[in-house]
């Protein structure tokens, strides 16, 4: 069942001149990226390891994920990573890196929990404050840095720049639910994709 | 029992609501874990959002923790799956979905319109933090200067971490 899924997705694949990685090294990645998220700033490690360590997805490839990662509800870092092992090694792949990115945290939250409920206690020195919202800083840096390294590689025509404008403005200064803003905006980003598309052809699906 | 079947319909439910990541459904489970159930006292609930903040991983592992309070290990299992079983199932057949798609027509123009939202939502969840966040003029510089550093640079994000968590202790300690 497993090795007819990979072979079936397999089948299909483009872009993808090397061979798919292993479910090894998509676990090692991912593990690698659910442990070094300290404070946020999931998307911007799952970017760096998949698109420039690893060079598994391109951003294209990338950002349809994290938009679609989104569009359904759930954790987006935990639907960015199921999407992400589907498109590399189909059931098999998705299950990698689901358990790389969730298993250690979870055992993590399961020790800590377990100390916190049997000392009632936050144990949470000023130190350790401190050092949370040094990282809590950070990781606000890093997801701002990551739009600004996919914004000057991806958005080069005035349209998108302005689709990203409005996304990111309503959403993250104003505060409007993101279901919302996806529901009006999605359409708009349709439409402009379909009038600035290259070459006359009639796409099965438009807004 | 009628604890762990408690919890996995509310995480069940809250699952499939979560749009957007978990922050959205955080004050549904407060409601439920505190003022339905009685698992917990407020203040245990906010202590348990600290915990699972201070942890690496996805944020919404705060799950674990209201099941493993609520009904033991047991609990925490039945949390964890029904948490994030449902989205990565969707999200699976979604997957399936583009992959076999990959030549056709509509798939590249999705591509090229979720290209800018997705780039427009990775600098709303950067700014959306930003405003909830009651920062210093310490944690701001912080902000920016790992901001310019990770959009300009190769520096592992690593060290930028433990450079903001140095900066603060050493300002605050």
């Amino acid at each position: 069942m497993a090795e007819r899924a990979r072979t079936g997705l397999n089948g299909v694949m483009r872009d993808q001149s090397v061979s798919a990685p292993s479910l090894l090294s998509l676990f090692n990645s991912f593990m690698r990226i659910g442990l070094a998220a300290f404070g946020g700033g999931l998307a911007a490690w799952t970017r760096r390891e998949i698109v420039e360590v690893r060079g598994w997805m391109d951003d294209t490839q990338f950002l349809s994920g994290y938009a679609l990662a989104q569009l359904v509800p759930g954790a987006t870092n935990v639907n960015l990573a199921v999407f992400i092992g589907t498109q590399m090694r189909g059931v098999p792949g998705a299950i990698s890196c689901f358990l790389g990115l969730c298993g250690p945290p979870l055992l993590i939250v399961l020790v800590t929990g377990y100390l916190y409920l049997h000392s009632q206690s936050a144990a949470a020195g000023p130190w350790l404050g401190a050092a949370l919202s040094g990282m809590g800083a950070v990781a606000i840096g890093l997801s701002l840095g990551t739009g600004i390294r996919l914004g000057r590689r991806n958005l080069r025509r005035l349209l998108p720049i302005g689709i990203t404008a409005i996304v990111a403005l309503s959403i993250g200064i104003f505060g409007y639910p993101l279901p919302y803003v996806l529901l009006v905006m999605m359409p708009v980003s349709l439409g402009a994709a379909w009038l600035t598309r290259a070459q006359p052809q009639t796409p099965a699906k438009r807004a | 029992m009628q604890v762990l079947l408690q919890l996995g319909l509310l995480f069940l439910g809250l699952s499939m609501l979560a749009f957007g990541g978990g922050s959205g459904v955080l004050p549904d489970m407060q409601r439920a874990a505190v003022n339905t159930y009685h698992w917990m006292s407020a203040k245990e609930f906010l202590d348990m959002f600290a915990i699972s903040r201070a942890q690496p991983g996805p944020g919404s592992l705060i799950v674990v923790l209201i099941g493993l309070k609520a009904a033991g290990l047991a609990g925490a299992m039945v949390s964890f799956l029904t948490m994030f079983g449902p989205p990565s199932l969707a999200v699976h057949f979604v997957a399936r979905i583009w992959h076999r798609a990959a030549a056709s027509a509509w798939r590249q123009l999705v591509e090229r319109a979720l290209a800018p939202v997705a780039v427009g939502l990775t600098f709303a969840s950067g700014l959306a933090l930003m405003r909830q966040a009651e920062h210093g003029l310490l944690p701001w510089g912080v902000t920016a200067v790992s901001t310019v550093l990770f959009a300009f640079t190769e520096i592992n994000p690593l060290w930028l971490l433990a450079g903001g968590a140095g900066a603060l202790i050493v300002a605050g300690g």
